[in-house]
């Protein structure tokens, strides 16, 4: 299927991705292209056959309700961009959560 | 004599063991390499000759004291730049992580430390391991040691060329949808996927977390063994990793192969596949049949629907794996008025052409109203893979194909066309989808005098058999041939 | 035109384990920000989740509780969205596929039943928290935000109701059951305060019968008084624009504490598109029978059949099995109570009085009574052995709560203990009759209400402590006689 340049754009925000448009209009071309060919194939794949999330056969891993160690404040902040009494500092934060 | 830098993983540790060689001087031989190749190869992104240095010395310490060393005791080993060492720049191939340096170091790492390998350092590799040339990768591409202006493969290329030059005999990589085997391949070097969860992914950088799996490079069978026993395991670390015990690879690798049943996929003898490479692959078969081995053609319908099931499935994991990239906790940033902004462009900034490709491309088919049509059929495409290997080991005990259509290609040739690159990991990828285990061992040169590599794909926790299988080709066929460096 | 509202509840539960949902860290609150985490929590690339069993069958143990069936296969899903509280830009949490499905919770408002179905209940982990740093400390004013993530990765259980809560006082109701019933199960401190449990609430209005209205969320709401002054304002809020034949918008709403108003968060239109898939660093749960019934037989006794309980063992009434049962702690005390010699029905009646008004001052909880069970029994004793009266012993109590001081101690030292000495009163009454002429003189005009003042400043003359029913008989015959 042919995307549109409003679904690549949406794609992009969702993906929070600043595109130039340049790039926009590259993606919207090569996006459409690979989706197409894996629509043909995918087409194969019936309602009748199960899917895969995980190849192996297991399940119920778990871990105990132990406390371990943690790091020290210095080495968590350490690979911030920025921070600011032991917390990581961001620009103004315009939206609420969910 | 050899020198220092074309031995063996299992001479050097022996030689070190015996005394008559030091640690040290196998870390400075390889340090040296490295620094006079790495203007032409670079494999490398970051070069840690003083943790080499170091180990060594720490290696020399112990023996001097009479205690015994691990298997591995001063071999030096190229790690591939995705996984992360406590206090090393850690990459992934990335500009957005160009600056990170990891507060821990992933489970491998303590293992190949324990198992007393030396780190020389940390391999170019395509961003985010996406990719099959090295091209991707924000620290320049690696050149391939066969011929200076063709590519190593990829994702772990920088791994694949140092193994291949002699900067290290074994390296590490990752394995997505070929990204071991592939460049192992195209360098002529032995790569081997083993099976999901039987190496930890803990402080590996996600690609797709569903296939991404850890892996050894050597120039030998015997070397990849090692280097496999030095990494499998249990981790509690990882949810996904299997409990089942490690067997000793190296027992019984000297078996043989008479009598095991071989299956050569139909799929993958297609046109699109290079003369020359069809012809070494041939050979190949010959000389497994001479082995006697029981050799059969087998059809695996989904293999060619491969491909399209995993170019939605991995990138569907990446656009959610890297959504973590966004200049708040670590890695680069952008400078932006308010965060979302903020968030966008220093992706915008710090993510290459193909990883926002796979980004944008994941993310739709995640979107809402997309995910039954692409990512939810594409995990169907998947069932049956699963299925067609199930009945082909019904009646197989391993599976054979070339590990890649074609040798290594030349730089550029295909940058500008994504489905074409794609179509590199057309053979290796129905085993990440299956999560079973592989290994590509080089099969002689092609008719442009560059290397191919024969893949042996088994069952699920099928490494003995594999190594086997390849060590017995392996002996037959000789020592593989080396690049003129 | 006569609506009804149709309320769902979403209610967020954080699991009082030792570590957190996905790895190690401890999740004890306080410390200094950023000192509880690690590569898995801070999101480092490369890390990955373990599950915590415990925080697992937690969860199973709320379904139980809840009536619901324990999912024999559940997953863990990835939701997508970014913001900058979520280390990995991405919330393990479930979705199609969830431990618990389908129960039911009992709330009864003014001694009407009702059943509200329980949809679901899963398991996700929670988010970091962000300080906004300007003016006002407000999030739309301020200049930039500072982010901590030691409350990231803490379990936290979402139980999700059907929409069968009719009102205001019904939700309320619903969300102190539910609060009482984790309580119960010992899996969460249930501290609202501290944010440790919260509430999304989802109203509509229609007609009765009727087909359901526009649905408003309203986000937050972090009190049982919240959630009813929310649902309250908001119901009024839709009626009144439905009555004016204004069309209500499908938002998101959030409650404003200081002025009691919800205010529009954010429209449909800007709806967050999640991208949920299966989370494929996680394996499924299988949850084999066996599993399942060895957590249901290691279920605690749960609120209802504890009030129903209580009321039967020892003859409360509806009310006081409710107030003697709200909590385990105060279940506990009262049956410390009862153990140590009181009538229960004496028990109930001092915790619903005398105790509860002391801790409410106090502003401690029950745990925390300084007068413990067998002192008040020791009380109720000597009550019942006339060695006080009845308000003398509310002023010991008053006493002891404060001291710690044993009540038979305090009425000692105090000199509390009850007049009955028939010499001690007859001079008491003898005085009063003497210094209260005018109102012996109206009592004998037949004027009978003037008694009960007579009695009193008797209970003055010998501050308090005189025995009242002999006061009485004594004070009847002086005055009916013309003694004295």
């Amino acid at each position: 299927m042919a995307l549109t340049k409003e679904q690549v754009l949406h794609v992009a925000k969702l993906a929070r991705l600043a595109l130039s448009d340049d790039e926009i209009e590259k993606f919207q071309r090569q996006l459409s292209v690979i989706l197409d060919h894996a629509e043909k194939v995918m087409a194969l794949a019936d309602d009748g056959v199960p899917a895969t999330a995980h190849a192996l056969p297991l399940s119920n891993v778990f871990r105990e309700d132990v406390a371990e160690p943690c790091l020290p404040q210095d080495k968590a902040l350490s690979t911030a961009p920025e921070s600011e009494q032991g917390r990581f500092k961001v620009p103004r934060i315009m939206e609420d959560p969910t | 004599m050899s020198e220092l830098w074309q031995l063996s993983a299992t001479e050097i540790a022996m030689r070190i063991a015996n005394g008559e060689i030091s640690a040290v001087e196998v870390a400075e031989a390889h340090n040296a390499r490295i620094e006079a190749l790495e203007p032409e190869i670079n494999a490398f992104i970051t070069p840690t000759p003083d943790i080499a240095r170091a180990q060594a010395k720490a290696i020399d310490e112990r023996r001097a004291t009479g205690a015994p060393l691990p298997p591995l005791a001063g071999v030096p080993l190229a790690l591939k730049d995705v996984i992360c060492v406590d206090g090393v720049r850690t990459t992934a191939g990335s500009r957005i992580l160009d600056a990170y340096v990891p507060p821990y170091s992933g489970t491998v790492v303590h293992m190949l430390a324990d198992a007393g390998t030396l780190l020389v350092g940390k391999a170019n590799m395509d961003e985010f391991a996406m990719g099959s040339s090295t091209e991707n990768s924000a620290y320049g591409v690696t050149k391939n040691p066969w011929d200076l202006a063709r590519v190593p493969g990829g994702s772990s290329g920088g791994s694949a060329a140092a193994v291949a030059a002699g900067m290290a005999p074994i390296g590490i990589g990752t394995d997505t949808g070929g990204s071991i085997r592939q460049p192992a391949s195209l360098c002529g070097v032995v790569g081997m996927k083993p099976t999901y969860g039987r190496v930890s992914r803990y402080g590996l950088i996600a690609f797709a977390s569903s296939l991404d799996q850890i892996g050894p490079f050597a120039r030998n069978v015997r070397d990849t063994a090692l280097l496999l026993n030095a990494i499998a395991g249990h981790d509690p670390k990882d949810s996904t990793s299997i409990p089942d015990p490690v067997p000793q690879y190296l027992d019984g690798l000297d078996a043989g192969i008479d009598g095991l049943r071989i299956g050569i996929v139909k799929e993958s003898l297609s046109e699109g596949t290079q003369p020359g490479v069809a012809g070494r692959f041939k050979d190949a078969i010959e000389t497994l049949t001479s082995l006697g081995g029981e050799v059969e053609e087998v059809s695996l319908p989904s293999f060619a629907h491969a491909l399209s099931a995993y170019y939605l499935i991995a990138p569907a994991e990446c656009s959610s794996n890297l959504a973590r990239y966004d200049g708040v906790r670590y890695g680069m940033r952008a400078d932006a008025p308010t965060v979302s902004e903020m968030n966008a462009r220093t992706r915008a900034q710090g993510f290459g052409d193909e990883v926002k490709r796979r980004v944008m491309l994941g993310t739709y088919a995640l979107s809402a109203g997309y995910y039954d049509a692409y990512y939810g059929k594409a995990q169907k495409v998947r069932t049956l893979v699963i299925r067609d290997f199930d009945e082909a080991y019904q009646k197989f005990d391993i599976l054979v194909s070339p590990t890649s259509p074609t040798t290594a290609f030349k730089i550029g040739e295909k940058a500008d066309d994504p489905l074409a690159m794609y179509l590199n990991d057309l053979f290796t990828i129905p085993s990440n989808l299956a999560g079973a285990p592989a290994i590509s061992i080089p099969c002689g040169l092609a008719e442009d005098g560059l290397p191919v590599g024969l893949q042996i794909m088994g069952p699920l926790l099928s490494e003995s058999l594999l190594l086997r299988a390849a060590f017995a080709y392996e002996s037959a066929r000789g020592p593989a041939e080396r690049p003129p460096l | 035109m006569n609506y009804e509202a149709v309320i769902g509840l979403e209610c967020h539960v954080e699991l009082n384990t030792e570590s957190k949902m996905f790895c190690g860290c401890p999740t004890t609150f306080g410390g200094e920000p950023n000192t509880r985490t690690c590569p898995v929590c801070l999101g480092e690339p490369g890390s990955l989740p373990v599950p915590n069993r415990r925080a697992v069958e937690s969860t199973m143990m709320i379904g139980l509780a809840l009536g619901c069936r324990v999912a024999p296969h559940s997953l863990f899903h990835r939701k997508n969205y970014f913001y900058p509280d979520m280390p990995k830009n991405y919330q393990i949490s479930q979705y199609d596929l969830p431990l618990c499905i389908g129960g039911r919770l009992d709330v009864e408002v003014a001694g009407t039943k009702t059943t509200v179905g329980i949809t679901r209940v899963h398991l996700e982990e929670d988010t970091g928290k962000s300080l906004h740093i300007g003016t006002t400390g407000r999030i739309s004013e301020a200049k930039y935000s500072l982010v901590d993530y030691n409350r990231a990765g803490i379990p936290l259980v979402e139980v999700v109701s059907e929409p069968d809560i009719r009102s205001a006082a019904e939700a309320q109701r619903y969300v102190a059951e539910l609060r009482s019933i984790l309580e119960a199960l010992g899996v969460s401190d249930v501290r609202m305060e501290e944010g440790s449990m919260r509430c999304d609430a989802n109203i509509s209005m229609r007609e009765p019968g009727g087909e359901f209205g526009t649905k408003v969320e309203i986000k937050n709401l972090n009190s049982i008084r919240s959630v009813g002054r929310a649902l309250t304002f908001e119901i009024e809020r839709q009626r009144k624009a439905l009555e004016a034949g204004q069309a209500l918008l499908q938002e998101t709403r959030h409650f404003d504490e200081s002025s009691g108003v919800t205010k529009t968060l954010r429209s449909k239109e800007e709806a967050f598109d999640y991208r949920y898939f299966p989370e494929p660093d996680l394996l499924p749960i299988s949850a084999t029978a066996d599993w399942v019934s060895a957590l249901e037989s290691s279920l605690p006794e749960l609120p209802q059949a504890r009030r129903a309980r209580l009321a039967a063992e020892h003859g409360l009434s509806v009310e006081q099995a409710h107030a003697v049962g709200a909590s385990v702690a105060s279940t506990g005390y009262f049956e410390g109570t009862v153990a140590a010699g009181a009538n229960g029905r004496d028990a109930a009646v001092w915790m619903a009085g005398e105790l509860g008004r002391a801790l409410n001052n106090a502003g401690v909880g029950i745990q925390d009574a300084r007068v413990s069970p067998a002192q008040l029994a020791d009380l109720i004793r000597l009550v019942g052995a006339e060695t006080v009266n009845l308000n003398t012993a509310k002023r010991v109590f008053q006493m002891a709560f404060e001291s710690g001081d044993d009540p038979g101690v305090i009425i000692g030292r105090e000199g509390m203990a009850q007049v009955s000495d028939e010499g001690a009163l007859a001079t008491a009454i003898a005085a009063v009759v003497a210094s209260n002429a005018t109102e012996v003189e109206r009592f004998r005009a037949g004027e009978e209400k003037v008694f009960g003042f007579l009695v009193g400043q008797v209970m003055r003359e010998t501050k308090g402590k005189a025995n009242p029913a002999l006061v009485n008989d004594l004070l009847r015959k002086v005055l009916t006689t013309g003694g004295a």
